[in-house]
């Protein structure tokens, strides 16, 4: 049995950065990733991360408190305003902090960090590299990890890569350890500790059309939710206007903030006549821009019923060369279309769970012990619907708020109790006997059949537009195949790499956060940001301005709400 | 629909006594890609089969591998562009097989961990970012984007006979902050990548940049140390020139 005094779950942006700020304040800690670090989905992140530094000529008059009023604007007024405030107080400091690490960013004339425009704010803010800031966010992050690392001579700083978190271990309602798979020997082991940060990222994979990395599933939230601990506004997805048409591999909102155009089939920039878009136009927010999309695709003024073009031809090869590199290499890859030449086919995609585990405005969760940050958490700063810029955005500053408060508990003596040791090796017991019981189960179930079958219910009833009926025949379906997971049978048995295992594990964790989501936008009867009901087109503060809350029970989640803080600003229309 | 047949090194250590290829046919797609192929396999044909992958978009770097005759990256590569109706894979070498396709990658983690993968600045940070001028940032271009997938660790040919050399990847990060204008730790790091397991046992056979799934002029960058090293050594006179 390792013991750890903090243990971080998860090695992308949130992770990492949860990881350094427990350094600092010299509180031992280890990274638990199921991939190695680098190969995070944070990796995937492309157009950059918002901080009111006013580098931008047009954005000089920048403060935290416009970012933050933004923010909850683009939310829907359902994001948490203290939150979404500290988000941007924050901001320009770890986004510095970044840069004094080693983080190539682009450059302006003048040496500072450069910022482009992106949607939801009225002149440019987010600082980028290139259209690949994800890649050197994690990248630098790592490398601060791998300095501590080797500096560290007592192991205040470790890193175990390919090890898979399948359980927290609860005591009396405090938390003291995970249950690790270590996928490359196959042994099941106990970490202790004093606390656990979660920092898994989110659950794309429930969709079958996401951006997501194929290991972004819901097991990360799923455990806690197993464990007691609530899931919140799970219902909020958001579906990213520009996805590869095929793979729904991202397309950065940078190539629109960079001027890009959104056509029909018709050659027309079809946002001019939509109400909701026709000012801010590309530039509009995510949820803005992809209902629009998916209208024109319905209306049958897309290309074969699918897609729309991203025209970039007009901005010349010098700035897509320079400004969008990445990008254009993902279209030549996997479409075979060179953006300088020609329009890039895309379609609105799932991209991002604004909800996910409930915590506090310092990353902790009702169970002591228990935190959370980054994706897989919801603090919550971006409340119905995401900033395009935010996300990594809160995955340092959360990241860093999340470490510094489990170090705060565990400096003043975390719970004070000592669990007996036997609770340990039961809990590793148990665990070790659920998992056998995956290989010997009676049942005829493939689980790649009920992945697939999940992703295209989702796609199909839980999309950008939802309305009753499509959503209890979803609903009807997540239950039969909840049903049937229960009999599944894998083909490769043993716990040493182990891929049907692990697939398995992923799936149940899908299945569970399939089931809290769609639940969930069947029973929140308005439309907010990111969620659209056609049979509830309009937003409904009297009777749904509040967080939804889901408690796992043997009979599905229960459903709870919680306040949402608007202790600044006033809920208005949200027009742009 | 068509189909192709995937011949797939498979080896499992702990229960096989060597190593064998085994042969699975693959009803193909449109934009199918290798790894759309494997995951075929695994999900559908055989649950056992061992790879690694993650982001399916050709930036994590979990998936490199040798696919007919080179080092790719599975999921971006198309079966079409192959043009072929078998599928050949191997598993990168240099590195032990844990199982099949998935190797262990610590050796090839520990000598990028070698060469002190971090900026060091001479400076204490000021209250905003070190001022970094666009041409100076343009020194960085294509050496950030390396995601150390292995691709060029596994077709160095130096490696065949040289374990402790340090490997392309591991060069081409010590490049990366030898040419960054907030770093100041040249000397310490050329230190690192001087003598017999470094720079000069690059023999510039190219194969590294002949792979680079990010087209990074690897070979360049490693040749880029070298000449600092040797204009060093053949200091004062050479400088003058």
């Amino acid at each position: 049995m390792r013991y750890h005094q903090v243990i971080v779950v998860g090695g992308g942006l949130a992770g990492l950065r949860a990881a350094l700020e427990l350094n600092k304040r010299n509180v031992k800690v280890a990274v638990v990733s199921k991939v190695h670090p680098l190969r995070s989905h944070s990796v995937e992140a492309q157009g950059g991360i918002n901080a009111p530094l006013g580098n931008h000529p047009r954005g000089s008059h920048d403060s935290p408190e416009l970012h933050a009023f933004d923010t909850v604007k683009g939310s829907d007024y359902l994001a948490d305003q203290k939150s979404a405030l500290r988000l941007t107080e924050d901001a320009s400091e770890r986004v510095r902090e970044m840069e004094h690490w080693g983080v190539p960013f682009s450059r302006t004339t003048d040496g500072k960090i450069a910022q482009r425009p992106f949607g939801g704010a009225g002149f440019p803010r987010t600082c980028f590299a290139s259209d690949k800031t994800g890649h050197v966010l994690l990248h630098t992050l790592y490398e601060q990890c791998v300095k501590y690392e080797q500096a560290s001579e007592r192991g205040e700083m470790v890193v175990y890569d390919e090890q898979i978190v399948t359980g927290l271990i609860v005591d009396d309602g405090v938390c003291h350890g995970v249950i690790v798979w270590d996928f490359q020997t196959g042994e099941i082991d106990v970490i202790k500790s004093e606390a656990v940060i979660f920092a898994t990222g989110g659950a794309g994979r429930i969709f079958g059309k996401t951006t997501n990395a194929l290991i972004s599933t819901g097991l990360g939230m799923a455990i806690p939710y197993w464990a007691g601990i609530p899931i919140k506004d799970l219902e909020f997805v958001q579906f990213h206007p520009t996805t590869l048409f095929g793979t729904n591999i991202l397309m950065t909102e940078g190539a629109r903030g960079e001027g890009g155009f959104l056509l029909n089939n018709e050659g027309d920039r079809f946002l001019a006549n939509y109400d909701d878009s026709s000012k801010a136009m590309e530039v509009a927010p995510r949820d803005i821009v992809a209902r629009n999309m998916t209208r024109e695709i319905m209306e049958g003024r897309g290309f074969e019923d699918e897609y729309l073009h991203l025209d970039l031809r007009h901005l010349g090869r010098d700035k897509i060369l320079e400004r969008l590199p990445g990008i254009r290499d993902l279209a030549m890859k996997f479409v075979h279309v060179d953006p300088i030449e020609a329009p890039v086919p895309v379609q609105p995609g799932m991209h991002y769970t604004m909800g996910g585990i409930d915590t506090n405005e310092l990353g902790a969760s009702r169970v002591p012990g228990f935190y959370a940050a980054g994706e897989c958490g919801s603090v919550s700063v971006h409340g119905a619907n995401r900033l395009g810029g935010n996300s990594m955005l809160e995955t340092i500053v959360y990241g860093a708020i999340a470490g510094d408060s489990a170090a705060q508990y565990v400096l003043d003596g975390a719970s004070g109790k000592t669990p007996d040791d036997t609770i340990f090796e039961d809990a590793r017991k148990r665990e070790l006997s659920r998992l056998d019981g995956m290989f010997t189960g009676a049942g005829e179930e493939n689980p790649a059949d009920i992945k697939d079958e999940l992703e295209e219910t989702m796609n199909r009833k839980c999309w950008v537009f939802r309305e009753e009926k499509t959503l209890q025949e979803g609903i009807e379906k997540v239950e039969e195949l909840l049903e049937r997971y229960q009999n599944i049978t894998l083909n490769s048995t043993g716990l040493r790499v182990n891929f049907d295992l692990l697939w398995a594990l992923e799936l149940g964790g899908n299945l569970a956060m399939a089931e809290v989501m769609i639940k969930g936008a069947a029973r929140r009867k308005e439309s907010r940001g990111s969620q659209f009901r056609t049979d509830f087109p309009t937003r409904d503060d009297d009777n749904w301005l509040h967080h939804t809350l889901a408690y796992y029970t043997n009979d599905g989640p229960r459903f709870d709400s919680s306040e949402v803080d608007l202790s600044i600003w006033e809920p208005k229309e949200r027009k742009y | 629909m068509s189909e192709v047949s995937f011949k797939i090194f498979r080896f499992d250590p702990e229960k096989d006594k060597k190593p064998y290829t085994a042969e699975f046919t693959v009803p193909t797609k449109s934009g199918m890609t290798v790894l759309d192929g494997l995951y075929y396999i695994q999900e559908h044909i055989d649950g056992s089969l061992a790879f690694r992958s993650s982001c399916r978009a050709g930036v994590c770097g979990s998936c490199a591998m040798h696919i007919n005759g080179t080092y790719r990256l599975a999921c971006e590569t198309q079966i079409s562009a192959l043009n072929t109706k078998t599928v050949k894979i191997r598993p990168m070498a240099h590195l032990p097989v844990t199982k099949d396709l998935f190797v262990d990658m610590d050796p090839f983690w520990e000598k990028y961990k070698h060469i002190k993968p971090y900026l060091i600045p001479g400076d204490e940070p000021g209250e905003i970012e070190r001022l970094q001028t666009p041409d100076e940032r343009a020194h960085l271009d294509t050496i950030i984007d390396c995601i150390l997938c292995g691709a060029c660790f596994a077709s160095c040919t130096v490696n065949n006979y040289d374990d402790e050399y340090l490997g392309p990847a591991a060069l081409l990060k010590a490049q990366r902050f030898f040419s960054d204008s907030r770093d100041a730790a040249r000397e310490e790091r050329m230190e690192l990548v001087d003598g017999e397991h470094g720079v000069w046992r690059c023999h510039t056979i190219f194969n590294c940049q002949e792979v680079c799934p990010k087209d990074i002029d690897v070979t360049g960058s490693i040749a880029v140390l070298k000449r600092h090293l040797t204009a060093d050594r053949f200091s004062p006179s050479l400088k003058k020139h």
